[in-house]
């Protein structure tokens, strides 16, 4: 209707179209300068906001990754210090183990010792040799006594057998009494190689350990020096821990959820069928809070064991306070687990209740059949019900991973996303920046006919000064 | 301050706790009068199927139409639902076994006074307050009244679903269905102007809907 009655300001519509052109284009081509100022202006206001806010992301981005590395090595710090802690404890087993029969040991080692001394000093004893004839009879030989000298040396050489076989009989007796001594040092000789065996072993088993202690030490080392090898191991392996965590969990789920299944409906019995608490069932909810505080209860006993550190007051008591603890939380969990196999007996009774009201309200005489393997189900959910609580205490472990790996992996998912947001928004304001250049030459688009003949209009202006010159440089030589 | 906390939480579930009502009450109307009698076998398949759907704290009444509907005494069975499983279970079975008592027993009334059973029902219902209210009419709905008794009174239906099951064409019906339409459209009318709720129910295989 306006363009109409636009098009009447002359009686012909293609003269009124044409002047209106030509006037805009007038008009455009007198606020070029201002319009130009204008996009300009807009578009680097925005292009240096967008530059300024990707800055500001890339330096919270780099913020966090201190914070998230802080975090990782301080996590990988701690995880090398319990390693090495518990290397230690076990080293400190096996030395107590051994020094503890120490004492006993080196008297053992030491009587036995004694005992071979004793053995062997008997056995080097050796019976006296029997009398130096030898030189008698050299000087009797010397004798010039005729015949006298060979009956003396006849007295001598009987004397000499005699002499012999004493000393003979008297040396297989030495002998039998040397190797006697020797055969009883056999069992110390025994002893002390085993005991010396033993001692081999545990200091090997120590040696052993202080490897071990020397590898986690040499990681620690990295970690303590921050170095990047350390960061990218600590990064995959919380990855890894994240992932298998979350898996375990979903399973620890899925038997949190069999549990409830096996409680929710005898709960109905207790706390009613029909009461709600908001849209859900008191019986369900009931239900619920129970696994709940199996699980809580298990979280405390794991605290207490040790096994676990998420409640550092929990591993902060002493061990006297620690081990009532054990008790406490073992007893309640024992309770509900026996309260659970009652309530599954319970729920197969009332569902075979339900089954056999089923079958009078439909006039079924076999659904009040009794099955003969029944007992077999109603066992099978009463140890269920019983072992679930206790196989829920173990979901303590893998919650621990995961709460110590999501912050890890938090951090890396938002470093990720700012990472991202930087980027967009620095391809934002470089976008803009051209987007401005751009906008102007589609402005000037319409007005190429003005701005041809301002650059003609200009290029007229400008030559005579050139020619100024040149005739200036034809004139100087 | 640990009581203060403890009361904040009470009151906090107190407050989370439904207190509107989510139980079903449900009136059947039993027509015993003439030929219908012979019927009254397939009601108690009804009743079954409503005792196999409604739930612990649902209430339940079963009473016969005869010359004078509006009576307690024409109740033949009632109750109220328990809230624990098993007991509302041991509820339904001694129900059952009443429905059954009455099905062997019925004897065919004279005249049918559908509108003192529905009175009865109003009654019955309103007392219990139950979240929903259905009435359930097993009967060909054609109303005879013997003398002396009055029943052309405008009833409050607020609230209520009133069904029809098993309306049976009478032989006059045969001659002319402009009968029965009528019969059911004025039972309609009743209904709604009351503020009920009206639906006709004949397949007895098709119950699904129902409850």
């Amino acid at each position: 209707m306006f363009m109409t009655s636009l098009l009447t300001i002359t009686p012909w519509p293609v003269l009124s179209a044409a002047i209106l052109l030509v006037l805009l284009i007038a008009a455009l081509y007198l606020a070029r300068h201002t319009a130009h100022q204008a996009i300009h202006a807009v578009t680097s206001a925005l292009a240096r906001g967008f530059r300024l806010a990707s800055h500001s992301v890339a330096h919270a981005e780099e913020r966090l990754a201190a914070r998230n590395r802080e975090v990782l090595l301080a996590a990988g710090r701690d995880a090398k210090e319990r390693m090495v802690e518990r290397e230690f404890a076990r080293i400190a087993d096996t030395t107590r183990k051994d020094l503890s029969n120490y004492p006993d040991m080196h008297r053992r080692l030491s009587e036995a010792i004694i005992r071979i001394e004793e053995d062997q000093e008997k056995a080097v004893e050796v019976p006296p040799e029997a009398p130096g004839w030898a030189k008698a009879v050299e000087v009797i030989a010397k004798l010039d006594a005729r015949n006298a000298g060979a009956e003396i040396l006849a007295d001598i050489h009987k004397s000499m057998l005699k002499a012999h076989a004493e000393a003979m009989v008297d040396y297989r007796k030495a002998s039998g009494e040397r190797h006697g001594l020797l055969r009883k040092m056999m069992p110390d000789w025994r002893l002390i190689q085993e005991t010396l065996g033993r001692v081999n072993k545990s200091v090997a088993s120590v040696i052993e350990r202080s490897l071990v202690i020397d590898r986690h030490m040499q990681d620690y080392e990295t970690i303590v020096h921050g170095e990047d090898r350390a960061l990218s191991v600590l990064s995959s392996s919380s990855l890894v821990h994240f992932f298998v965590s979350m898996l375990v969990l979903g399973v620890a789920t899925a038997g949190a959820a069999v549990n409830f299944t096996l409680i929710a409906r005898p709960m109905a019995e207790m706390v009613g069928g029909t009461n709600f608490i908001g849209v859900f069932r008191t019986a369900d909810i009931a239900a619920l809070v129970i696994i709940m505080v199996e699980i809580s209860m298990g979280l405390f006993l794991m605290e207490s064991l040790r096994i676990t550190r998420l409640f550092p007051v929990i591993g902060a008591l002493s061990d006297k306070m620690r081990v009532r603890m054990i008790g406490i939380t073992f007893a309640i969990l024992l309770l509900m687990a026996s309260i659970e196999a009652g309530l599954a007996y319970m729920r197969e009774v009332l569902l075979q209740d339900e089954l056999a009201t089923n079958a009078l309200l439909r006039s079924d005489s076999t659904g009040a059949l009794v099955n003969a393997h029944l007992w077999i189900t109603t066992m099978a959910q009463m140890g269920m019900g019983f072992i679930l609580p206790f196989a829920l205490v173990f979901a303590a472990i893998p919650l621990e991973t995961f709460v110590h790996s999501l912050r890890t992996v938090l951090g890396l998912m938002g470093i990720g996303v700012l990472r991202a947001l930087a980027l967009i928004l620095r391809v934002l304001g470089n976008g803009l920046r051209h987007l401005g250049t751009l906008a102007e030459r589609i402005y000037d688009l319409p007005l190429f006919v003005p701005l041809w003949i301002e650059a003609r209009f200009a290029a007229a202006h400008a030559l005579p000064p050139a020619i100024e010159d040149e005739s200036l440089q034809e004139v100087r030589p | 301050m640990n009581w203060r906390l403890f009361v904040g939480a009470a009151l906090l579930l107190s407050a989370c706790s439904s207190t509107v009502p989510h139980n079903t009450g449900v009136y059947l109307l039993v027509d015993t009068s003439g030929s219908y009698n012979r019927q009254v076998s397939k009601a108690e398949q009804i009743i079954l199927f409503a005792l196999s759907r409604l739930q612990p704290l649902d209430s339940f009444a079963v009473a016969r139409i005869d010359t004078a509907s509006f009576t307690e005494k024409n109740i033949i069975a009632k109750a109220t639902f328990d809230d624990r499983p098993s007991t509302a279970n041991q509820q339904k079975r001694a129900f059952a076994s009443r429905v059954q008592k009455f099905v062997d027993e019925s004897k065919a009334a004279s005249y049918t006074d559908i509108t003192g059973g529905l009175l009865q029902a109003i009654e019955f219902l309103n007392e219990k307050k139950p979240g929903r209210k259905e009435i359930l009419i097993f009967s060909d709905m054609k109303e005879e009244l013997d003398k002396g008794y009055v029943r052309n009174m405008p009833l409050d239906f607020k609230g209520f679903e009133v069904v029809a099951l098993n309306v049976t064409k009478l032989r006059s019906d045969n001659f002319d269905p402009r009968e029965y339409l009528s019969r059911l459209e004025a039972w309609r009318v009743k209904v709604e102007k009351g503020g009920g709720r009206w639906r006709v129910v004949n397949d007895l295989d098709r119950l699904d809907g129902l409850l």
